[in-house]
């Protein structure tokens, strides 16, 4: 529990000052709607209906300026290359920026079913009472005009006890607009649920482009002035607590209350959001000018089972370990860009990528290199994004684990610690790596196989053969695997990876491997550093932290444990 | 763009118009608008079309990630058979379903967003998709005595092979797996165990 805090505490209070600006925007705007007097006669005809759609209106402005901030990739690796001086912590946010856009969505959501329903109500309520013949006063408001000289008389916008609801709503600005941006919303969130992102990520891409409806639709949304409240000048001449009650007499010359004056207020939507949408162009103007710059591909290797690793170069481009680029190619799909853990190491002239086979635009990918046909397809690059895994270097023994997909940050931490280690560089404090490596089947990694063989080999070479030790698992086995395995004892070299260390089988029991890394090195600071594959995992991480809790208690030495987790896409 | 299930969206879209059609109704109904009425039947209507979207049909390709417990209308989706696995029809249901909605102020969302469900699902159609259910996994029983089938046949300790050829059978195969069943050893065998 201590360790969640010190890593999320500010997390959490992002989200605490977030979600409590909305409560106190709400409670605000409920309020001003609900007691001031410029709205007497309103709420004389909606009643607290009013309040309900003018506070989930406000806070709607809210998130709607929000929603855009987080999806400015290049924005948000500006601030955090700026903010270098901040510690890790303050700065782990801006990777979690996505799962923010996600809660700020689902917050627009609810708050458009609050406004819908409690304009459901005021529209019906303004219905009512333009039909009633009972004299009150909600049908003597209602029945203000609309063209008389006085021409801002009008407080209830249908016009006449004949109108119907939907063409009311279907012929005001407010109403039409509102439909519209609404099924633009519902479009973009059925498309995004991520069962579709997953399988269809076109499908979700390209409908979520339906955001610049959502914003036309919302700027637009209230310039009718449709929600009105009384005039300043009318309430000075007839207010409503001196006049509300002798409505009756509001037509005779010689009372002293007159008819009272209304007036819509200008559109505010606008204020909210003019600057996220002028953040957001700069964003998308400036990562078309980045796909712009030239990116030159020094080596296309095929790697086995169908993975393409991607050598490039990029003027200015620099790397940290860790992170990742989004690539687009054109001559696949002119807008799709998508995320690329780098796997080379920042002390290499080259940064390269490995694309597996994952969908549509990975398969056309790999198709149209493989046919080697030249010239080669153009590629554009945009990053490096993400947080920097460098604190690898500053530790003496570092663990690292990494599930499925998620080893390929590791390819890039590996490589970068060699080449540290080669040109004995002083800031490289590791002195021993422990890697563990659990997959379902190592054919799609062959490549990384690769690299761990020609790593192990240049430790021989110098003479540093314990320095890194890694530890394959392999979770998706089957009793003939384990057979060759068994019958294959002997054999120096694994006969499934052809590495020296032998695969294991099965998910590692962390209790084991914590108790045994942490004997060895008493006094030593552990780094352990977890990239965990995205969607339903091969293991559970949950009892592996629940070790790192026993090992912080005495009986276990003094090895400390500071989890952090490599962030990358 | 050629691998995309377009039912599989149509499916989500379709499902969140019943939750929808199901929410005006609620309002229109609870709240006594003018011609309420048309509030209840979109709450019939909505629950029908949830139901009825709720098992997720099974991806051409891989595998699919059920929803939570749409393993028993799935069970009623089958007994339907066509009706529920053709597209066509799934199209023209939800357009009639969604007409009535549309007179009421309430419900006129979810009537376009099932509408528009209607004509993802029209897409899926002439495409030639159609609903498959996600059959569960036949458990792995392990094969307990399975490859148990006869005793061993040659069991040892054999004699060499030049004393297991049967005179008159010069041309048998010199690795001379006598036929099975219960056998003499030619050479005696004695326990040595003391």
């Amino acid at each position: 529990m201590g360790n969640w805090v010190v890593n999320h505490w500010f997390s959490v209070l992002i989200l605490v000052i977030w979600f409590g600006l909305n409560v106190f925007l709400f409670v605000q705007a409920f309020l001003q709607y609900e007691t001031d007097d410029k709205y007497y006669y309103t709420r004389e005809i909606l009643g607290s209906a009013l309040a309900w759609a003018r506070a989930s209106a406000r806070c709607l402005n809210y998130n709607s300026m929000l929603i855009l901030v987080p999806v400015c990739r290049n924005l948000l690796s500006f601030v955090r290359g700026t903010c270098s001086f901040c510690s890790r912590t303050l700065r782990k946010p801006l990777d979690h920026n996505l799962t923010f856009h996600k809660l700020v969505a689902y917050m627009i959501c609810l708050l458009t079913a609050v406004h819908i329903i409690a304009h459901l109500f005021n529209f019906e309520r303004y219905s009512r009472s333009r039909r009633a013949t009972d004299g009150s006063l909600a049908s003597v408001l209602s029945n203000l005009s609309h063209h008389g000289k006085e021409g801002d008389a009008w407080l209830n916008p249908i016009h006449s006890p004949d109108t119907t609801l939907l063409y009311v709503t279907f012929t005001s600005i407010a109403g039409l607009t509102g439909v519209i941006i609404t099924i633009a919303l519902i479009l973009m969130v059925t498309s995004a649920v991520e069962f579709i992102r997953k399988h269809y990520f076109e499908v979700f891409w390209y409908t979520h482009h339906l955001f610049i409806i959502y914003i036309i639709g919302l700027v637009i949304h209230g310039v009718g002035g449709i929600v009105r409240g009384q005039t300043k000048k009318s309430m000075e001449e007839s207010h409503p607590h001196e006049c509300a009650e002798s409505f009756e007499k509001w037509d005779d010359p010689d009372h002293h209350c007159r008819h009272p004056q209304f007036e819509g207020h200008f559109p505010q939507s606008w204020e909210w959001i003019l600057a996220p949408c002028i953040l957001y162009a700069f964003e998308r103007i400036l990562r078309f000018y980045r796909s712009r710059q030239k990116v030159v591909i020094t080596k296309v290797i095929m790697h086995p089972s169908k993975v393409l690793e991607l050598q490039m170069k990029k003027r200015g481009f620099s790397m940290e370990v860790g992170q990742y680029v989004f690539v687009n190619c054109p001559s696949i799909s002119f807008l799709e860009w998508h995320p690329f853990t780098l796997t080379s190491a920042p002390e290499e002239d080259f940064f390269s990528i490995h694309v597996r086979v994952a969908g549509d635009w990975t398969e056309k990918l790999i198709k149209a290199f493989e046919q080697q046909k030249l010239p080669l397809p153009r590629i554009e690059v945009d990053g490096p994004f993400g947080t920097v895994s460098e604190d690898v270097f500053q530790y003496e023994v570092a663990m690292l684990i990494g599930a499925g997909i998620g080893v390929t940050p590791f390819a890039s931490i590996l490589k970068s610690i060699w080449y540290k280690f080669q040109r004995a560089d002083h800031k490289l404090k590791t002195q021993k790596i422990y890697f563990y490596w659990i997959c379902r089947e190592t054919g799609a990694f062959a490549w990384f196989n690769d690299l761990l063989n020609s790593l192990e080999k240049e430790m021989e070479e110098l003479g540093k053969v314990g320095f890194l030790n890694y530890r394959l698992f392999l979770t998706g086995w089957d009793s003939n695997i384990v057979g060759h395995a068994a019958i294959n004892f002997d054999k120096a070299t694994d006969i499934l990876t052809g590495l020296k260390q032998k695969t294991s089988f099965g998910r590692p029991m962390w209790d084991n491997e914590f108790s045994t890394i942490a004997t060895a090195h008493p006094n030593s600071l552990l780094w352990p550093g977890k990239a965990v594959e995205d969607g339903p995992s091969a293991w559970a991480p949950a009892p592996m932290w629940e070790t790192q809790k026993k090992l912080l208690a005495p009986g276990f030495g003094s090895a400390q444990l500071r989890p952090l987790q490599p962030s990358g896409e | 763009m050629g691998q995309i299930e377009w039912a599989m969206w149509a499916n989500e879209q379709a499902l969140a118009s019943g939750l929808i059609l199901v929410a005006g109704g609620i309002v229109a109904t609870a709240g006594r608008f003018t011609q309420w009425y048309f509030g209840t039947y979109a709450i019939a209507a909505g629950v029908l079309v949830c139901l009825l979207e709720y098992p997720r049909g099974s991806r051409a390709k891989g595998s699919t990630l059920e929803r939570c417990g749409q393993r028993y209308l799935t069970a009623v989706l089958k007994l339907l058979g066509p009706l529920s696995r053709n597209y066509y029809f799934r199209a023209a249901l939800h357009l009639a379903l969604s007409v009535p909605a549309g007179f009421l102020l309430a419900t006129i969302l979810g009537t376009v967003c099932l509408v528009i469900a209607s004509i993802i699902y029209l897409l899926a159609a002439v495409r030639g998709e159609q609903w498959t259910p996600i059959e569960p996994r036949p458990k792995e029983r392990p094969q307990v005595g399975g490859t148990i089938k006869q005793p061993p046949s040659n069991p040892p300790p054999r004699p060499p092979v030049e004393a297991r050829k049967k005179p008159g059978e010069e041309d048998a195969t010199p690795a001379g797996g006598p036929p099975g069943g219960p056998r003499v050893n030619p050479i005696p065998v004695t326990d040595e165990v003391v």
